[in-house]
């Protein structure tokens, strides 16, 4: 078992309390699945009380890492030391047990359950028979709620949650169960940037109250804000170390492996007639909800819109409802003055629509499918890959050879399976496919979600020449940085309501608290209060900064008082 | 089609607002959906408003002329009630102008303010509508009179069996696997009981027999489903075709040979508890039945708060909602699978053996007549829960039995007709017409680490 000592990490004035803070060895973990190598030979100290952030991108193998960490993984070769001993984690209960706690990027949480059966499960306390507890459980809840002001109900339900609520409950689970190491993986991916800043507020606190945490991340910005030590982690090896005070640019690059350009070269835009016009849009989901909500906006020729909004604010339904894949649609939807509403799917792509939906492995590619075959999915009954009911299977290969070459695909051939390709080959060829014929209309969903950096840049300039070439250009994007990069013109979508449509070069703070649902002009003056408040030199200007420093304070002042057993 | 980003809806939420110091605009915080969850339909009201319609007509204008007695007390209470004899015509009306109200508040509710009608509701109206159809249906009879006492009781009996299949349902798909087997653990349970009381003379151990008879049965569901993830409709169905063969060929081959030696379990005892069993109506019900039976109550209420007030139930049904998130917190997902299964199957196991200890002292081929499935029905209309599905068993038992009274009273109602009442209820119970059903999240999925 682990001894307490008294704390080596930086820690506030009272340190005659006793608390138990761990130091963490991983040591030469590798981990294979199959010939696969998703962790090769990875060595992180995290010491007690930093913030240690594994940066790198989608598929490097962090979260591969944090899950043998978590005893959810057995790791091939390697071990942990947990304050200088190694142990072995069988599952997450024995990691559990040495105070090593996991937030998941897809919560673990029942959403039938309350906040207290949640935080309770596995965790349980009884009384006689069995019988559970939550009299103790709520206590518990409000006790870690009050100390770092989280504001969370023991007894609501949490499907009646929202997002960042729900992740506070996953931090408060695993702070019952006296984490002294908390593993946060992609934390941010779906908050707004208010909530962000809320979240790197309460890491700050939980550090000052002793628990370390691992910051999983490849949003630089975030990284740069709130670690102490920053590892880097490409391939699945550890590629370097590097400070927080690193700039943006060196992290990057060490995170690709090569120099990278992170702002994009566009010219401006040279936005002409209005051709693609939404008016009064309306979609009801199957629960009677109107998930899009009476919206209007135009895209011109050679224009990129881009919707902005956090996830689930009716993005999806309003590219299906254009696609003729949403049933109760009302309003209208008009391409060169052609009605698409009612019109079929297949109607509506040979009008010209190009698609490149949110999910490219469920909506973008048949998996099982060939390059090839993904290639012209589309088209597969038109000349040449058709005629009458024969398939022309020499020209289907053609084609795809001349896409692969063209869109940079990585393979070594046309006919190996969709399946097998990373996640920014597989966006390659979805976005090959879609950009291949003439087009009158563009939508991208998500066009970088799980791409790497690389891919990223690639994709960003095809989608900017689809504009220069002249067609209205929708971009939909849950990713701040990537509308901010892309768009001439940004819509914000909130609750399936428009909040406004905002010139590029809009604030990052203006577009956060317009994602909330704040109408761009109060979302300009409330930020414009704010910045006279804070001092510039921090560079961040945010609504919540200065408030959660006070109530650090309180919650630091609180501490001082309670037990720790 | 992807439809992801159809729920919750990220907003700022409680954070950040009212901690702030300054006075921030309120980010939209009035815009909260007043159908949240589950949207309101026209699938009630109108289902509603149908039978008023219904109702009024034959109950109401061509409702029988006579008068409908029923008897309340029977012969061995300890105090007598007089019989109820209620006009059929007026009645009739009368209860169907109430439910042709209740249909137009329904109704109303869903045009105006776009509301689901109150809870109680529904209930409300199935009981009315109940009590006039047999006010309607006895009333019409030769001889218009039946024991109230005597309906409900045997209802009581005829559902014991369904109550403990809808019981194992509940235990299995609460933990996350699909039990469509309860026919054959029901069947393997009567079978056993069958054999082993005959074999021992003892019929207690046969009820003991029918209970381990159920868990094997279902082990063989738990092995397939949960360790080789064989698809659990197909484990299920194929279990009842097997047993269903395997117990008709035993009974043919080996019971048939010497049926005083091998089938012959004599009944378990009725125990009557003195006193409360004379209460009228309610102490047949309670105090004068089998071991089986007064072991339907206990399953039914220590079922229930086991899983929904005791730490073993949190966990069963955080593996049936979300194994994965179980899995995080060190809950061994598939380990409570296969014994939550092992354990519904001895709950059907027990109900099976009702058939050959209590109803008739015998096995017969197939003598759980479907019973199994009418359970899996129940356990759908009781939502899940146990208390839920023990009164929806209840409904079914009752549709059954009234069936039979009905044919010894001569009504000119088609048996036939009542015969299919059991199912007119299944079909509308699975539909979800009764109200908001949700199954647990995971049931059904094997859940598969890595």
């Amino acid at each position: 078992m682990l001894r307490p000592y008294v704390p080596s990490g930086p820690r506030d004035s009272d340190t005659s309390r006793l608390v138990r803070v761990l130091k963490l060895e991983l040591k030469g973990i590798t981990k294979r699945f199959g010939s696969l190598v998703a962790n090769d030979h990875i060595d992180v100290v995290v010491e007690p009380g930093q913030i240690h952030c594994l940066l790198g991108e989608n598929g490097a193998g962090k979260s591969t890492l944090m899950n043998v960490l978590y005893g959810l993984y057995e790791p091939t070769e390697g071990e942990i030391l947990v304050d200088g001993k190694p142990v072995t984690f069988r599952g997450p209960g024995d990691a559990m047990a040495a105070g090593i706690g996991m937030v998941h990027q897809h919560f673990m949480l029942i959403p039938v359950f309350t906040v207290a059966e949640n935080v309770a499960l596995g965790a349980e306390t009884t009384k006689a028979g069995g019988f559970l507890n939550l009299d103790d459980t709520r206590r518990k809840i409000k006790e870690i709620s009050d100390r770092y002001g989280f504001d969370v109900d023991p007894d609501a339900l949490i499907e009646d949650l929202p997002v960042g609520v729900q992740q506070r409950v996953e931090i408060i689970k695993a702070l019952v169960r006296d984490a002294k190491v908390l593993i946060l993986d992609e934390p941010t991916a779906v908050l707004t940037p208010q909530d962000t800043e809320e979240l790197l507020d309460i890491m700050r606190q939980l550090k000052s109250h002793g628990t370390s945490i691992v910051f999983i991340s490849h949003k630089l910005r975030e990284v740069k804000a709130v670690s102490d030590t920053i590892t880097v982690i490409r391939r699945g090896k550890v590629v370097g170390t590097a400070s927080p005070s690193s700039s943006t640019t060196e992290l990057a690059s060490m995170m690709v492996g090569r120099a990278v350009n992170l702002t994009l070269d566009k010219a401006p835009a040279n936005p002409q007639e209005r051709t693609f016009q939404v008016k009064d849009l309306t979609v009801i989901a199957p629960s009677g909800q109107h998930v899009v909500d009476n919206i209007s906006f135009d895209i011109a020729r050679g224009e990129i819109l881009a919707i902005a909004g956090v996830q689930g604010n009716g993005q999806t339904e309003l590219t299906e409802a254009i696609l003729g894949l949403q049933d109760r649609v009302h309003g209208s939807i008009l391409l060169d003055d052609e009605e698409l509403v009612g019109r079929s799917v297949k109607d509506v792509l040979n009008a010209g629509v190009g698609f490149v939906p949110e999910d490219r492995s469920l909506d973008g590619l048949i998996g099982t499918f060939s390059i090839a075959e993904n290639l012209i999915l589309d088209r597969y009954d038109q000349a040449p890959f058709a005629s009458g009911i024969s398939m022309n299977p020499a020209k289907v290969l053609e084609n795809a050879k001349t896409r692969i070459d063209e869109f940079d695909v990585r393979t070594p051939s046309g006919s190996l399976a969709a399946g097998t390709l990373s996640g920014g080959n597989q966006q390659k060829v979805v976005m090959a496919r879609e950009l291949s014929r003439p087009l009158r209309l563009f939508i991208a969903s998500q066009p970088t979600r799980g791409v790497d950096v690389g891919s990223i840049e690639f994709l960003h300039k095809r989608i900017v020449a689809e504009r220069d070439h002249g067609t209205p250009v929708m971009i939909v994007s849950t990713e701040l940085d990537e509308v901010m990069e892309l768009a001439d013109r940004i819509a914000v979508l909130y609750k399936g309501k428009l909040v406004g449509i905002v010139p590029a070069g809009t604030g990052r703070d203006v577009l956060g608290l317009m994602m909330a649902g704040l109408s761009p002009e109060s979302a300009h003056a409330d930020t414009a209060t704010k910045n006279q408040a804070t001092t510039p030199a921090d560079g961040r200007a945010t609504a919540a900064r200065p408030v959660q420093e006070s109530t650090s304070g309180a919650a630091g002042a609180n501490a001082v008082g309670e037990n720790n057993d | 089609m992807s439809t992801t980003a159809t729920s919750p809806v990220p907003g700022p939420g409680k954070s950040g607002q009212g901690k702030s110091g300054q006075a921030t605009p309120q980010p939209d915080t009035n815009h909260k959906p007043a159908q949240s969850g589950k949207p309101v339909t026209w699938k009630l009201p109108v289902t509603l408003a149908v039978l008023a319609v219904v109702a009024f007509i034959f109950f109401g204008l061509l409702g029988p002329q006579g008068s409908a007695k029923f008897g309340v007390s029977s012969g061995g209470d300890f105090f007598q009630l007089p019989a109820i004899e209620v006009p059929a015509f007026l009645s009739g009306i009368v209860l169907s102008v109430i439910l042709l109200v209740l249909a137009g508040y329904a109704l109303a509710l869903k045009a105006n303010r776009n509301r689901r009608p109150p809870r109680w509701l529904p209930a409300v109206f199935t009981v009315i509508f109940v009590v006039a159809f047999l006010i309607w249906v006895v009333g019409g009879a030769r001889t218009p009179s039946i024991s109230l006492a005597g309906l409900i009781a045997g209802s009581v009996t005829l559902a014991v069996p369904i109550v403990f299949g809808s019981l194992s349902g509940v235990l299995c798909e609460r933990a996350g696997v699909v039990n469509i087997a309860i026919e054959g653990q029901l069947l393997g349970g009567a079978f056993t009981a069958a054999l082993v009381a005959s074999l021992t003379h003892n019929p207690y151990a046969g009820l003991l027999a029918a209970a381990v008879a159920g868990a094997l049965v279902s082990m063989v569901l738990a092995l397939f489903s949960i360790k080789y993830v064989v698809n659990q409709i197909i484990v299920g169905v194929v279990l009842n075709v097997l047993v269903s063969g395997l117990t008709g060929f035993l009974f043919s081959t080996v019971m048939q040979s010497d049926k005083a030696k091998y089938n012959s379990p004599g009944r378990l005892p009725i125990i009557d508890i003195p006193v409360l069993s004379g209460i009228p109506v309610i102490g047949p019900i309670l105090f004068k039945q089998s071991v089986v039976g007064y072991l339907m109550y206990v399953a039914v209420i220590v079922i229930w708060i086991g899983l929904f007030k005791t730490k073993w139930g949190l966990r069963v049904r955080a593996v049936g909602e979300h194994p994965q998130a179980a899995d995080t917190l060190g809950i061994k997902v598939n380990a409570t699978r296969f014994w939550n299964v092992t354990l519904g199957g001895a709950v059907a196991g027990i109900g099976g053996s009702f058939f050959t200890l209590v109803a008739i002292d015998s096995f017969t081929k197939e003598i759980s007549g479907g019973r199994g499935f009418i359970a899996l029905a129940a356990m759908i209309l009781g939502r899940w829960n146990p208390i839920g599905a023990f009164f929806a068993a209840l409904l079914f038992g009752f549709a059954d039995n009234l069936q039979s009274i009905v044919t010894i009273i001569g009504t000119p109602v088609p048996s036939q007709f009542m015969a299919m009442l059991p199912y007119v209820v299944t079909v509308f119970a699975v539909a979800g017409l009764v109200g908001r059903s949700r199954p647990p999240a995971a049931d059904g999925i094997p859940y598969v680490k890595g």
